[in-house]
This record gives C-alpha cells, sequence and structure tokens, in this order.
C-alpha cells in the first residue's frame, strides 16, 4: 500500500523536462521536451505511447470498471432479458430481504467465527514462527525450514483441499487407520460439521504460515543489534531480549499486518470454503463468498447475491479504514 | 556474538532447532505420503496408515491416468491455457506499462489514479460472471485468461521498473530513428528479463492454480481444466452435495487420485526454486516499509 502511495505521489509532481524533438515543438523558444501547446500535437508525438495503451486502457474499462456498473443491478430486479441498463429499480429490496433472511446472521456467525480463529491462530503463529527462525544462527537449517515451509503457499487449494480428502478420508486415510488401529475410535473429519472450522483452520496454517514469515523476517533483521548486546550486558536473558526488545522492534510490521488481515477478515477465501463445503456441513460452512455462488450463480438470483457481495465489500473497508483510524488512535503509525 | 554460551541458551537453541526441523518434515508429510501412495497399489493404500515407500512398487495408476482421455485432455488443457494465458497476460502488462512509465505523457495521472481504485474496489463475483456472460465468453478458455489479464499490483512494479532505468538509452535510440514500439522491443524489453520472467512466474502460477475460474466459467465437462478435473477426482462422490459434477462420474479407485494430485503439483515444485527466490522479493516490494 505504501508503496503504491509513493508511486502516486511520485507521479503528482511531474513537471517537464528539457528535450529531444524541438523541431517538432509548437513553441521553439527553448527546446522543450514535450510540445506543450495543443493536445493534437501532443498525441501527435506520442502517438505510438497512446496506441500501446490502448489495450490496458481498453482492459480496465471493459474488466474492472463495467462489473462496478454492474453492481448497480443490486438495487435492481435483474432480467437477463433487458441488461443491466434496462432491468427496474427496486431500491433497497434485496438488502432487506437479506437482512430479514435467517441466512444472514448464519452467514455472519460462519464468517465471523472463522475470521476470528484465523486472526486469533494462524496470525500468531506466524508471528512465532518468524521468531524462532529469527533465534536460528545455524544458516543452513534456517534456510532449508525455511525453503520447506514456503512450498505450501504455491499449492492450489484444490490440492490442498485434495490433499486433507485423502489425510482425512474415512475407511483408508492415514488419519482414521491410525485411530481405527491404535486407539479403535473413528472420527469422518470431513463430513462431520464439528470438524469444518479445525479443518479450515489447519488448512490455513499449513499453506500460508510459512510464507507470511517472510515479512516479519525482513522486519526482524532491521532491528537495532546493539540494543542486544546492550541487554546482554545488563544481563537480560533470551526470553526477555524477545520481550523487551524484538517485539518492540517489529511493533509496526505487526500492526500493520494485523490491520490488513482484520481488512480482510469477511474475504475467507472463496475457493478453500467451498472445496471444503459438503451436503453435511453446510450449517457451518456457508460463508458471504460461497453464498453469493450458490445463490446467484447455481439458482440464478443474481441481483440478491450482488447485493450480498456489496454488503460484504461495504463492511470489508469499513473495516479497514476503522482499524487504522484505531491504530493511530494508539499512536502507531498506521498504513494510510 | 557470544552470549548463548549458557546452558539456558544451549539448551533453547537445541529445542528450537529440532522444533524447526520438525515443523519443516510436518509440512512435506503430505507430499511424502502421496507420491509413495501414487506408486503403490489399491491393497497397500487402504493397509497401511502412512509409508515412505511401497512394498510393491508399481506404475498403475499413472498409466491409468494417461490413459483417460478425461486426464490427459485436462492436462493438455490446462498446460495450453497456461502458456498462452500467461504471454497474454504478460503483453497487456507490459504495453500498459510502458506509456505509463512516460512522466511527460498527458492523462497519466488519470488512468494511473483508475488503476489503483480499481486495486482497492470490484465489481464482485455476480458483475463479472454477467459480463462474461454477456461477452459471450463462458465455456471460452478466454475467460480463463482476459478477466485477470492486467494485475494492477504487476503494471505498477514494472512501470516503476520501466522508470528507473537510464533515460540516455532511449534518447540515444531516438537519436536513431527508433520509434517508441521499437525502443520497447529492442531495448527495454532485453533489459527487463528478470523482471518480466518474475511476473510470467506469477501469472503462470496464477492461471494454472486458478479453480473459481473455470468453475464459474466453464460448465461444459469436456473443456475443464486440471484443477476442477482434480476435486471431481478426489471428493468422493458421498460428500458431493454442491453441485457442478457430471452426474455419470463414477468414483476412481484410490490410487489414481494420488497419482492426479501429483501430476498437478509437480509443475509447481519444479518451477519452485525460481518462485521462492522471485516472490519472496516481490512480497517485500509491495508490502514492508515502516
Amino acid at each position: 500500500m505504501s508503496q503504491l502511495t509513493d508511486a502516486l505521489a511520485s507521479n503528482i509532481g511531474h513537471g517537464q523536462g528539457p528535450g529531444t524533438d524541438a523541431g517538432k515543438s509548437s513553441k521553439p523558444r527553448k527546446p522543450p521536451k514535450v510540445p506543450r501547446g495543443k493536445f493534437s500535437v501532443h498525441f501527435a508525438h506520442y502517438k505510438w505511447l497512446y496506441l500501446l495503451l490502448v489495450p490496458g486502457v481498453v482492459y480496465f474499462a471493459v474488466f474492472r470498471y463495467a462489473p462496478m456498473y454492474g453492481v448497480s443491478i443490486a438495487f435492481k430486479d435483474y432480467v437477463p432479458f433487458l441488461g443491466v441498463n434496462g432491468s427496474p429499480w427496486v431500491g433497497t429490496q434485496h438488502f432487506q430481504d437479506f437482512f430479514s433472511n435467517p441466512d444472514f446472521p448464519r452467514l455472519l456467525g460462519n464468517t465471523l467465527i472463522l475470521a476470528f480463529l484465523n486472526l486469533g491462530i494462524a496470525f500468531p503463529l506466524t508471528i512465532v514462527l518468524a521468531l524462532l527462525l529469527n533465534e536460528v544462527r545455524l544458516s543452513i537449517l534456517k534456510r532449508t525450514v525455511q525453503t520447506l515451509v514456503y512450498i505450501p503457499h504455491f499449492l492450489s487449494w484444490t490440492i490442498v483441499a485434495s490433499l486433507s480428502f485423502l489425510l482425512f478420508a474415512l475407511d483408508f486415510g492415514p488419519l482414521f487407520l491410525f485411530l481405527n488401529n491404535v486407539m479403535g475410535t473413528n472420527i469422518d473429519f470431513l463430513s462431520d460439521p464439528n470438524w469444518f472450522r479445525p479443518l479450515i483452520v489447519l488448512q490455513e496454517i499449513w499453506k500460508n504460515t510459512g510464507w507470511g514469515t517472510i515479512i516479519f523476517l525482513a522486519a526482524l533483521a532491521t532491528v537495532d543489534q546493539d540494543q542486544y548486546e546492550a541487554a546482554i550486558i545488563d544481563g537480560a536473558g533470551r526470553f526477555r531480549r524477545v520481550w523487551h526488545i524484538t517485539l518492540p522492534g517489529i511493533r509496526s510490521t505487526i500492526i500493520v499486518m494485523l490491520i490488513l488481515a482484520i481488512g480482510q477478515m469477511l474475504n475467507t477465501g472463496f475457493e478453500q470454503i467451498y472445496l471444503m463445503t459438503n451436503a453435511l456441513n453446510r450449517s457451518v460452512a456457508d460463508v458471504f463468498d460461497t453464498y453469493v455462488y450458490f445463490v446467484g450463480i447455481t439458482q440464478g438470483a443474481y441481483s440478491y447475491s450482488t447485493a450480498v457481495g456489496l454488503f460484504k465489500s461495504l463492511v470489508g473497508i469499513v473495516l479497514i479504514f476503522g482499524t487504522n483510524a484505531l491504530a493511530k488512535r494508539f499512536n502507531q503509525s498506521g498504513l494510510f | 556474538m557470544k552470549i548463548h554460551n549458557t546452558t539456558g541458551g544451549r539448551i533453547f537453541d537445541a529445542a528450537n532447532y529440532i522444533f524447526l526441523a520438525l515443523i519443516g518434515i510436518i509440512t512435506l508429510l503430505p507430499f511424502i505420503y502421496v507420491s509413495a501412495g501414487s506408486f503403490a497399489n489399491e491393497a497397500e493404500i487402504t493397509r497401511r496408515a502412512f509409508f515412505v515407500w511401497p512394498e510393491q512398487f508399481t506404475l498403475g495408476s499413472y498409466e491409468y491416468i494417461f490413459s483417460t482421455p478425461a486426464f490427459t485432455r485436462a492436462l493438455v488443457t490446462t498446460i495450453l491455457v497456461t502458456a498462452v494465458g500467461t504471454l497474454v497476460q504478460l503483453a497487456f502488462t507490459v504495453t500498459m506499462a510502458y506509456p505509463l512509465a512516460k512522466k511527460t505523457l498527458r492523462g497519466r495521472q488519470v488512468i494511473l489514479s483508475l488503476v489503483v481504485f480499481a486495486m482497492v474496489f470490484s465489481g464482485g463475483m455476480i458483475p463479472t460472471f454477467l459480463l462474461v456472460k454477456d461477452l459471450g465468453l463462458l465455456n471460452s478458455y478466454w475467460a480463463l485468461i482476459l478477466p485477470a489479464a492486467i494485475n494492477p499490483f504487476s503494471l505498477i512494479i514494472i512501470k516503476n521498473f520501466f522508470q528507473e532505468l537510464p533515460q540516455e538509452l532511449e534518447e540515444s535510440a531516438k537519436m536513431d530513428g527508433a520509434t517508441e514500439i521499437g525502443i520497447l522491443w529492442r531495448i527495454l524489453l532485453p533489459l527487463s528479463k528478470p523482471v518480466l520472467a518474475t511476473f510470467a512466474l506469477f501469472y503462470a502460477v496464477g492461471i494454472w492454480n486458478d479453480f473459481m475460474s473455470p468453475l464459474l466459467y466453464l460448465s461444459d465437462n469436456s473443456k475443464w481444466t486440471l484443477q476442477m478435473y482434480l476435486r471431481q477426482v478426489t471428493a468422493s462422490s458421498d460428500l458431493l452435495g454442491t453441485g457442478n459434477v457430471d452426474p455419470n462420474y463414477i468414483p476412481p479407485e484410490q490410487g489414481i487420485k494420488f497419482a492426479v494430485i501429483v501430476v498437478a503439483t509437480l509443475p509447481i515444485l519444479i518451477f519452485y526454486p525460481f518462485l521462492q527466490k522471485h516472490f519472496a522479493k516481490g512480497m517485500l516490494i509491495g508490502s514492508v516499509k515502516g
């Protein structure tokens, strides 16, 4: 984010420097780099650049901005035959329907529980893993462990889900055979609704904890080493050094990452949840993203599901601005 | 520093090293299980809970999947879509990044602001789906490529990279009468090979791993990509209550599931050394600054 704002800021004050094409210029006093005057002259000078810009601009107009306009069907009764423009307005009807639907509290609950489980378990684990890796002085071990724990990040959710299906399968899965042979019990991990959330969090930890340490490790590398030596002279042990120097040293990174995580809270990851959803665990598995898919794509309630999606993104925007303001209030740097 | 010579420090180090080594191994366990299982026969998979090496080594599962048209078609399709898609997406991104790197270009500011705005707000699943439908792209492979043709983050990073290249190169080429397109093609692109390779990988992994786009846009199961095929094969039939599965489908034997997972994972593992190197860098470009 900050990279972006910097990029933008550096672009705002663009000036026109000394130039090369004095001959073509409309103001031939000094050799100006770019023809100043009329746009037509400027355009003629830069025609190739404008030509190169065309595919990208068309892409953004069609695939990014047209769907934003299409969000208006959340306030309409979309009929495919009439199109986005022709369909009649219904105001906030779909939002009222959604809020009074018994699905709404269930979806909100499921989404929030998964989000808090991820924030409460996966997020701190990432920091703990980064701290442990940071304590390793044997660089070959550190690099090997990093190489291994980064791998799952690059695998698709389909592969993660498929691995889960095999590992937790009934009758032949390793866990089933182990529980059956050793403990004499068995658990149907994949369809028991009680096991849905633990599985989701476990997948998230396996897939992304290792990768998430990169940012924290980079922040840890910037912590002032002199402080450690001073603390050692004062007799501070390993844990006190971590607590009093390391953690405060990466506090701003932790806060930024937390803000980002909270801003993304309602984005439960469509692919992951969809792949782990089945007929038996729908009661706990349904979240906003998958609900939009099931109601919108499979049942064809386009306007209603667009309203649900719009509600979700608006709450997400409120969340990210809210946590940022909160972080600033506690005198932290915040994100923007 | 020679401080951790204390006994407590040594014990901590030893425990930490063992713990981290275990984490590394645990991360690998699912791969070991699946690759070992893909070379084992059905009886062994259902009997032994976990094994690193099969008692009876067999290529049967692989022979089977490569003999089924559905699998080979999905594999070839996915490789082609990934290759073409990566080139198309990279071309879209580079051609847009280059003019935007010219600080004197009028209208550049407006376009950049619109790009950034599109990073924050999006139309969402349904409006995008309806658009793809209206464009007649349902059941077309272009639906897997075009809606994600330009990643705004990649665009801005490539633009910044072009901006930092020395201006003199371009100016001297211009003196020699090269057009902007010639400069981009003959001077800038060769200079940016490492950067372009990074983003090519980024796009390729995105297309290869994509499950949502084929789920949304490809209802015709003869057009399914490897990820869609993988899901159908591995989700056992009693678990599928969520639609989009071929009703005539007969669940395969276990060994086949193992083999399909291995084939779908292999390209990622082959490219992993590059991925790790470039993506770690890319992740830091965008994020850590304060």
